[in-house]
């Protein structure tokens, strides 16, 4: 498996620590969700990031008052067509302001990252290493959007509305 | 004519291990060989659990060449085997209605 | 027509490139079935019976005559010449190959035709009324709306792994010809008592295993929220629709086992938080989706020209097919042709790569160069000026597109069914088949009147049996075809789920069965002109049972 960040294959800062494992104090950490909210106290004194996987099926609205003490949130795609995480990622983004890492998880396929990149997502665990590898194409796979999320790319509407209809009508081909 | 997906190995009698083909989605059928046949007459015929899941077992490992490969009935009162439903028939003889006669010339108008 | 520009055509040609490099993948075994699967029916790419079966999209129905002539070129190059106009304004090739896909798709994309979200658990092909911009009872032009909500879904990077498929339809006339109540959400504009038009928003519609007429969780929606409300239904969905169970994941489950009300108040909820933000549309975006749409430069004409009073006083064939195909355009002068994919004998929503050609050579001459395509597998020309009706009947005819039973009881849709689908237990062609030659007899299947026969070969109702008049739903009992009847379905504005009229009958029985219950109509009726739906409605589906069981 590998990890990209930014574009690119990166070293994992983050180990995972299961449910009843100690946590080590000065490393940075991800933990499952229950545990994070049962020590939320604790996870907020830590002086080392402290990052949560979330589960699908769980309203992301519960981790709103956490967010700003969770330097990265992790989604989960058990399987590739469960798309769950797609709309929390949204939701952390856009509606509660998730700044931090947004890292997915699970089954994810070359063929998703840009579905992933437009819906806030930064983090992504790779588990084949040619998918990793295609990453930058994947990410550039297309050049046009029609609707918008919150990734600032510019969309349909935007890029006609502003132009005189008629002129572009009359470059366009009639079909 | 339950879906392959929902099928179990229960052999009763005769069975043949077909799948469509990857390239062109062609209904095949495996040979005793290890090999694919688009003719059924030269599929492999076994009658047991076992020897129906060792076949299915095989055909499966080829996941590049062939598609949802699975274990279907023949029927073998006539000598050579024949599809053993109709489902089965259809798979290997096509639909059983009258489709459009190819066009006479063979010309393909590029738009 | 809409008409594309840089950016639509941008799109598409990326996702042709996408889909190439997908099939490579597949073929060299980066891909596995599984993976590829996903992503090849996001395309449109199915594996049937025999082949690969590629459906193509026809947004709201409305295709150029450029571009039906690329769906000829298509059935001819990569397929068997012909093709299979299905139930939600799609097309089908059933014979194409893998490897052929991709340069079909690449073809299809230089006249904007494309297999995007016609299938997987995406949002599906936006449908909409195939007479949408020349019905005189709509409010408005429903495909600017079906365009506003087409452009928002497609490649939704948050809706396109969803619990299951989710099937859109607008409606903006007072009668329903997109038959909105049978879909995932349908969005229908009326206007409230100040005069302004608004959406009604329906969700939870399906036929299938439990089938559901959609329930309304929106009286009134001011048209420009339509985007946010969309959304915030498509975001409930996504989140607490069912994954666990393939039978229990379309959204009409959530709808039932949530209520409507409830699953209303969680979707106000989210809208509430999105509708003031960046899918708000002003009328500067409607405006410039609304002038992609082009209409013909009609001419100044009058109703019933001397040329058609002519023509349908002197010929007795004409005059039956007008009853049956020509339907009133907005416009005086104008009218709406329905070409009829339902001759005796042949497959419903069948055409031939010829025919296409033909149908689009007669579109330029005398439709604007504008096809549409119905949920009831026909087609039709949408801007015909009356005084042309009659050389265009001859040239129709003459390609065996105007059996005059627009319908009638042997304009029968149908699923492709066992002959062709993987998922079938049953055939329907050759039942839809044996049920036009019974019924050739024209005089009386204008006697019965309006009558609609739908036949499915499998509980996933591709066929709309729950809302045919007659609904025939093909099944398997020990390995041979058994079919269940039933009746009083409908699918417009006074939408109904048919009742079971008794047990199941073999292949070689169906036909008996429906002249049965055709016959017991024909008795039952209060008069001539009361149509099936309204007699059985009346009185119910005992008295035709009894009929039934009386003779098998």
């Amino acid at each position: 498996m590998q990890l990209i960040k930014g574009g690119r294959i990166v070293e994992d800062g983050f180990a995972r620590v299961a449910d009843d494992a100690p946590v080590p104090d000065r490393l940075p950490v991800i933990v499952p969700a229950a545990r994070f909210l049962a020590e939320a106290d604790a996870f907020a004194a830590r002086e080392a990031p402290t990052g949560v996987v979330w589960p699908n099926d769980r309203r992301v609205a519960e981790l709103a008052p956490y967010l700003d003490r969770l330097a990265l949130v992790g989604l989960v795609f058990p399987v590739f067509r469960d798309g769950r995480a797609f709309s929390q990622a949204r939701l952390l983004r856009e509606r509660h302001g998730f700044r931090g890492e947004l890292r997915a998880t699970g089954q994810v396929l070359r063929d998703q990252f840009l579905f992933m990149l437009r819906a806030g997502f930064d983090a992504f665990e790779v588990t084949k290493d040619a998918d990793a590898a295609a990453f930058a194409q994947a990410a550039r796979r297309y050049s046009v959007f029609y609707q918008p999320t919150g990734d600032g790319r510019v969309t349909a509407r935007a890029s006609r509305v502003g132009r005189p209809a008629r002129d572009s009508l009359e470059r366009d081909s009639l079909l | 004519m339950t879906s392959p997906l929902h099928q179990k190995i229960k052999v009763t009698g005769p069975v043949v291990v077909t799948a469509n083909r990857l390239t062109d989605g062609a209904v095949i059928y495996r040979t005793a060989s290890g090999q694919w046949t688009t003719e059924l007459p030269g599929a492999a015929v076994v009658t047991t659990s076992d020897a129906a899941m060792a076949l299915l077992t095989a055909a499966r490992a080829e996941g590049v060449r062939v598609v949802d490969a699975y274990v279907a009935p023949v029927d073998l009162s006539h000598g050579k085997p024949r599809p053993g439903n109709l489902r089965e028939r259809i798979r290997a003889a096509g639909p059983t209605i009258r489709l459009p006669a190819p066009e006479a010339a063979n010309v393909h108008v590029c738009a | 027509m809409y008409v594309h520009d840089a950016f639509d055509r941008r799109l598409i040609a990326e996702r042709v490139e996408e889909f190439r490099d997908q099939v490579r993948r597949r073929l060299s075994g980066e891909l596995n079935e599984d993976e590829f699967k996903l992503l090849r029916l996001l395309n449109g790419v199915y594996l049937q019976l025999h082949a690969y079966m590629l459906r193509i999209g026809i947004p709201y129905g409305t295709l150029s005559s450029a571009q039906l002539r690329m769906l000829a070129h298509v059935a001819r190059r990569y397929d068997r010449g012909y093709g299979h106009f299905t139930t939600r304004q799609n097309i089908q090739f059933h014979w194409i190959k893998l490897e052929d896909l991709p340069d079909a798709m690449a073809d299809l994309a230089r006249v904007g035709l494309h297999g995007i979200q016609t299938s997987g658990n995406s949002v599906r092909n936006v449908t909409t009324d195939q007479w949408a911009g020349v019905a005189p009872d709509e409010i408005e032009d429903p495909r600017v709306w079906a365009e506003v909500v087409r452009q928002h879904v497609t490649l939704h990077p948050e809706f396109t792994f969803m619990p299951r498929k989710f099937k859109i339809a607008v409606g903006t006339a007072a009668h329903d010809r997109a038959a909105l109540r049978i879909h995932d959400l349908a969005l229908r504009l009326h206007r409230n008592e100040a005069g302004e038009a608004g959406f009604e928003v329906m969700v939870g519609g399906g036929l299938g295993r439990t089938p559901f007429l959609a329930k309304t969780i929106k009286q009134f929606l001011p048209k420009h929220d339509v985007l946010s409300y969309v959304e915030a239904v498509l975001r409930t969905y996504n989140q607490f629709g069912r994954r666990d169970n393939a039978w229990k994941a379309r959204i009409k489950i959530l709808v039932h086992d949530l209520g409507a009300e409830a699953f209303g108040r969680e979707v106000e909820q989210e809208w509430q938080s999105i509708k003031d933000g960046a899918l708000a549309l002003d009328d500067a975006a409607v405006a410039e989706i609304a002038a992609r749409f082009r209409y013909p430069d009609y001419e100044r004409l009058a109703d019933d020209p001397v040329e058609l009073k002519e023509a349908r006083a002197g010929d007795r064939r004409f005059e039956t097919w007008h009853r049956s195909a020509v339907a009133r355009h907005r416009l005086p002068g104008y009218a709406i042709v329905t070409l009829s994919l339902k001759a005796e004998g042949e497959t419903p929503g069948d055409a031939t790569a010829a025919q296409m050609d033909a149908i689009a050579d007669l579109a330029d001459r005398y439709s604007s160069g504008e096809i549409r395509v119905g949920h009831e597998q026909n087609l039709a020309l949408p801007h015909v000026r009356q005084q042309d009706l009659y050389p265009l009947w001859r040239a129709l005819d003459a390609i065996g597109v105007a059996t005059p039973n627009v319908g009638l009881v042997s304009d029968i849709i149908a699923c492709p069914g066992l002959d062709y689908c993987s998922l079938a237990n049953a055939r329907s062609i050759p039942i839809a088949q044996d049920l036009s030659r019974r019924f050739r007899d024209g005089d009386l299947a204008r006697d019965l009147g309006r009558l609609h026969i739908n036949i499915s070969g499998c509980i996933n109702a591709c066929g709309h049996h729950h809302v045919g008049h007659i609904g025939i739903l093909g099944v398997e009992k020990n390995g041979e075809e058994y079919y269940q009847v039933t009746i009083g379905g409908r699918a417009d504005e006074e939408a109904e789920l048919g009742q079971l009229i008794g047990p199941a009958v073999p292949y070689g029985e169906v036909a008996n069965v429906v002249e049965d219950i055709v016959a017991a109509y024909v008795e039952l009726r209060e008069r001539p002109g009361e149509i099936f739906i309204d007699t059985v409605k009346r009185i119910g589906i005992e008295p035709f049972k009894e009929r039934v069981h009386a003779t098998h």
